[in-house]
């Protein structure tokens, strides 16, 4: 496909794509060789893609018989060692809460794509939506953190792919990604370096002999080395609270301290690095339009305009939605007098915003069951609140 | 000076474990039993040995059984063990849960790695109850028993397990009681030698929990049920291998060939691809 010969593993070079196919092949630069799922719109052309291009590669497609048993194989084949991989929608999203879950429990690396439609419930399944945001972060029962980026374009639903790959094996997190709609069905250029160029992140393994192993005991920056099963390690893990030793401790308040305080801190202590905005035309902004996916398209060409017409308005785009980039927040805060927040539900992103801004006034712009906001719409906003 | 005495089968628990924490007269250390014992004969490296259990409390013995091990949420090991197995089709991937977990809750899973012949070995304790939670009524409690749900007498019909796996395209089919622990044995060790999709049913005693409501308060009484009516009926049709208070029929219903998913899987693959990635390499060395 795609003029590729089967020699190749990895697609290099410019293509034509849609969103789907380039997470799909993004997932197999970052060396994903395992996916599980079931077929949702608006993501089935991430699993159709992969059924033809796993096989290809020596690796493992597997359509299983529903999302609850998707995500319960990709955690099965990460602790066996493989990179593993699941995409979804919204209803799907939802069956997978549980075992997300159980992966931040056990710290298995895995990477979920949830390409949002419209909800609550079967809602609108071939439009756009945004309204995962807060279940990707909230979703599963219990305190935790993980990690969500959001692609705007085709080429970032390549890159954030590697990239969620990357993020889901430094820190053992399960890691989302949260594309809409409209950035998985458009078909746009997508550019792919050679491997050579590309940062590949492989999980830490032990560096102790078996019988000193301790599957959950962190090094300093509180991510365990992980064996895989056959590895010669012999260890158990379990959902339930257990100690550096995987043994579980469901009457201690100490070890759940330890655990679920660690689980949370290894990714709220390195949140300066998971963090990734893009930031446009910030420095003097008095009007800050805060979007991202395919919103944040119309968000930037809306500030170009704005800029034309004497307004100083900037753009800040969050790539990484969880952890949420709450100190970038802080500091456009201080300087800018409005911030205009626009999303595709009836407002999930922007309870961060406000959080974050303090005192500085923050506008909402929602959409629903619709096209997302036109550049036009974002204008008039920057306009009414200069 | 006096010798330490080790138990023979010890290196094969994690001693740190224990004590477990099943109640007295109870029959999972029985299946745990019976399974060490399958794999001490069988010499399994244990390095390629993976054991994966559910919620519940024979979901335990993953953790207390010395090798891989995982305990997955409530219904989920067969799909988890799929990944498991898939990922490196060279490891024994061995699901030892319970009729609740396996039937009720995770019964979706079961019926298609049973369909598509996926090559993990399934382990049922079948105590007819849920007794890590007290003792309600579940998918193999009988008709008219008592359950802390089922206070007036259980009007659901039971799953017949051996059927079901059967039905749903298991190579390998048995039931024991705790009981035949020798015949049991029997069976585990050619389960873990067979390819395919494999089942084998344990009726195991539930004194505390379930029995204390019918009838039958000790291990021994639930045990003196299995003796007095079990029947021996190897290859017997699975659809009329009954449980009830006068007749448990046991043996083993299933044993055919047939090819195993991962390795129609792996042929496809290896078909496809001129330059064979690793994983298929692995396989067929």
């Amino acid at each position: 496909m795609l003029g590729m010969t089967k020699k190749e593993t990895v697609l290099i070079g410019a293509h034509f794509m849609n969103g789907d196919v380039a997470c799909a092949e993004g997932a197999i630069a970052a060396g994903c060789r395992f996916f599980a799922g079931y077929p949702i719109t608006p993501a089935t052309e991430i699993a159709e893609h992969l059924s033809q291009r796993m096989p290809e590669i020596g690796g493992i497609y597997i359509q299983m018989e529903d999302e609850i048993g998707s995500i319960a194989a990709v955690i099965g084949a990460s602790y066996t060692g493989l990179k593993a991989m699941t995409a979804t929608s919204g209803p799907g999203f939802s069956l997978m809460q549980e075992n997300i879950g159980l992966a931040v429990m056990t710290e298995a690396p895995c990477v979920i794509v949830d390409v949002m439609r419209g909800g609550p419930s079967t809602g609108q399944p071939t439009l756009p939506g945004q309204q995962d945001v807060m279940q990707a972060k909230w979703g599963s029962h219990g305190d935790y953190e993980i990690i969500a980026l959001a692609p705007s374009s085709v080429q970032e639903m390549f890159d954030l792919t590697v990239e969620a790959f990357n993020l889901s094996e430094t820190y053992r997190v399960p890691t989302i990604l949260l594309a809409d709609e409209i950035v998985a069905h458009m078909w746009e250029k997508v550019v792919i370096p050679p491997a050579e160029k590309m940062k590949i992140v492989n999980r830490k393994k032990p560096n102790v002999p078996p019988e000193k192993y301790m599957p959950f005991m962190p090094d300093d920056d509180l991510v365990p080395p992980m064996a895989c099963f056959g590895d010669g390690f012999s260890f158990h893990a379990t959902g339930l609270t257990h100690d550096e030793h995987g043994y579980p401790q469901t009457q201690s308040s100490e070890v759940q301290q330890r655990l679920v305080r660690r689980l949370c801190d290894k990714i709220r202590k390195n949140a300066d690095k998971i963090i990734r905005v893009e930031e446009v035309m910030l420095e003097d902004a008095d009007v800050v339009v805060l979007a991202y996916g395919i919103v944040a398209r119309a968000a930037l060409s809306a500030v170009r305009k704005a800029r034309e017409e004497g307004i100083k308005a900037g753009l800040l785009r969050p790539i990484t939605l969880w952890p949420f980039p709450e100190k970038n927040v802080a500091k456009i805060a201080k300087q800018a007098k409005a911030i205009v927040v626009a999303e595709m539900n009836c407002g999930q992103l922007v309870r961060e915003v406000e959080r974050s801004a303090k005192e500085t006034p923050v506008v909402f712009l929602s959409k629903l069951g619709e096209d997302p906001h036109t550049p036009m719409e974002i204008l008039e906003a920057i306009r009414r609140n200069i | 000076m006096v010798e330490e005495m080790v138990h023979p089968l010890s290196k094969y628990l994690r001693e740190a474990m224990m004590p477990h924490i099943w109640c007295s007269g109870c029959g999972n250390g029985i299946i745990l039993n019976c399974f060490i014992q399958a794999i001490d004969e069988l010499q399994i490296d244990l390095n390629k040995l993976v054991v994966v259990s559910g919620i519940g409390c024979i979901g335990r013995a993953a953790g207390y059984t010395n090798v891989n091990s995982f305990h997955t949420t409530h219904g989920r090991p067969i799909a988890f063990a799929t990944g498991v197995k898939l990922a490196n089709p060279e490891l024994d991937v061995v699901i030892i849960s319970g009729d609740g977990d396996l039937f009720a809750i995770g019964g979706n899973h079961f019926i298609h790695a049973a369909r598509r012949n996926i090559g993990v070995k399934v382990i049922c304790a079948n105590n007819f109850n849920y007794g890590m939670t007290g003792g309600q009524q579940g998918p193999t409690t009988p008709l008219e028993a008592l359950t802390t749900t089922t206070p007036y007498g259980n009007i659901e019909h039971p799953f017949n397990l051996v059927h079901l796996a059967a039905a749903s395209g298991a190579t390998f089919v048995a039931r024991w009681t705790t009981l035949h622990a020798r015949r049991l044995t029997q069976s585990i060790v050619k389960l873990l030698q067979k390819e395919g999709f494999c089942f084998i049913e344990v009726v195991t005693p539930c004194p505390e929990i379930f029995g204390r409501h019918n009838k039958m308060r000790t291990g021994l009484e639930m045990m003196e049920w299995f003796k007095k009516a079990s029947v021996v009926e190897h290859f017997s049709d699975p659809a009329k291998a009954e449980i009830t208070s006068e007749k448990i029929v046991v043996g083993e219903f299933v044993d055919i060939e047939k090819p195993s998913y991962e390795k129609l899987l792996h042929e496809k693959i290896a078909q496809i691809n001129t330059k064979a990635g690793e994983l298929v390499k692995e396989y067929a060395s």
